[in-house]
This record gives C-alpha cells, sequence and structure tokens, in this order.
C-alpha cells in the first residue's frame, strides 16, 4: 500500500502521470505569452482539452499551429497524453468568437 | 518498398487518404470515426489505411508528416489536419471546398 503510494509520488514527480496543469506547463513553455486553458475530459489524467490562444498563431496554417503545441508536449503526447483535443486561435479571433 | 516509402506513396497517389484506427465501416477510435463520418457526409471517396494493423505504420507515418496523432487526413498529398481540425473546417464550411479540390492540380 504504501509503496504504491511512493511509487505513484514518484511518477507524478517525473510527470509520468500528467494533470491539466502540466499539461499547461509544458505548453507555456513553449509559448510563455499564450493564455492556456486544460481540462481533463475523462477524469483519467491522460485525455485532455486544451484552448491555446496567441499571437504566434498569427499568419500559420492550423495544421502550424497545432504542430506548436504537439512540439511543446513532445513524448508526453500519445505516452502520458492519449488524446488531446485541441483548439488553437489568435487572440483577435479569439475575441471576435467570443464577443 | 519500404513502410515509409509504401506510406508516402499511399499520401500522394490518393486524391484523399485517411490514416485511422480501425476501418471507415467499424471506426475503432472516436476521434476516426469523427473524420469518416465527415467525409460520408459529403459523400467523397477516399482511401484509408488502418494503423492498429502494424505498430509501425503510425510511427513512419508520424516521422512523415511530423503529426503524433491519429486519424491523420491528406488531400491532394497535404496534410489537412486531425479530428479537430478536420471538424472545424467541416463546421465553419471550408472542408467542402477542400474536398472538392482533390484531384486539382495545387501548387
Amino acid at each position: 500500500m504504501i509503496h504504491n503510494f511512493v511509487l505513484y509520488l514518484v511518477r507524478k514527480f517525473f510527470y509520468l502521470i500528467m494533470d491539466p496543469e502540466k499539461v499547461k506547463d509544458l505548453i507555456l513553455n513553449e509559448i510563455p505569452d499564450a493564455h492556456v486553458e486544460v481540462i481533463d475530459t475523462t477524469g483519467t489524467k491522460d485525455h485532455f482539452s486544451a484552448i491555446v490562444i496567441s499571437d504566434l498563431f498569427i499568419g500559420k496554417t492550423m495544421v502550424q499551429q497545432h504542430q506548436i503545441v504537439y512540439k511543446a508536449l513532445g513524448r508526453f503526447l500519445t505516452n502520458e497524453i492519449h488524446a488531446l483535443q485541441l483548439k488553437t486561435l489568435p487572440k483577435d479571433q479569439w475575441a471576435k468568437e467570443n464577443s | 518498398m519500404s513502410l515509409k516509402e509504401e506510406i508516402i506513396n499511399d499520401i500522394n497517389s490518393n486524391q484523399i487518404m485517411l490514416f485511422m484506427k480501425g476501418t471507415p465501416d467499424m471506426p475503432q477510435c472516436g476521434f476516426s470515426n469523427a473524420v469518416v463520418q465527415a467525409l460520408n457526409h459529403y459523400g467523397v471517396e477516399y482511401n484509408s489505411t488502418n494503423v492498429l494493423a502494424d505498430p509501425d505504420i503510425r510511427i513512419k507515418l508520424s516521422e512523415f508528416s511530423n503529426w503524433p496523432t491519429i486519424p491523420q487526413l491528406f488531400v491532394n498529398g497535404k496534410l489537412i489536419g486531425g479530428a479537430d481540425i478536420t471538424m472545424e473546417l467541416h463546421n465553419n464550411g471550408q472542408l467542402l471546398d477542400i474536398l472538392d479540390s482533390a484531384g486539382e492540380k495545387t501548387e
């Protein structure tokens, strides 16, 4: 029992267990100016949904925008993160969609 | 032909090519199913590869496309996106134009 808990803490420390805050941190490391919202869609810490708003996306195709976020998540995506629903957009477009 | 060459050949020789989990008749993942439903909605013909058939397909495909997740939709040899982008294009009406362009020469 205690052994399992220690193992859990070790895995958590080394990011082997994800949570929305860690996903957000990883994205912010790559895109510091971004506004990022992440939710755990299944409550199992491996399926997430993220909205990333940044002016870094201006002039880039949607494929390129998603590739930037995928790069930020690196090897965690498909390993610890099994699925990521992603929406990326520049700030002005976000403002337009939410006005 | 190596596996990677086969994948690239599939992408370039099929106007609409979908890499998915499962088959169009029996998708094995909700995201793959979403793209299948969108393509079926427009009634377009497309070819598909089931990445679950061989784990190496996904590895080689992602190396080539610089896209880590499945599904991946290609039109005229160009990556359109995964499920999120495909559904966004479907919802804003741009997907029809993209699928219509299949077969046309693009620069």
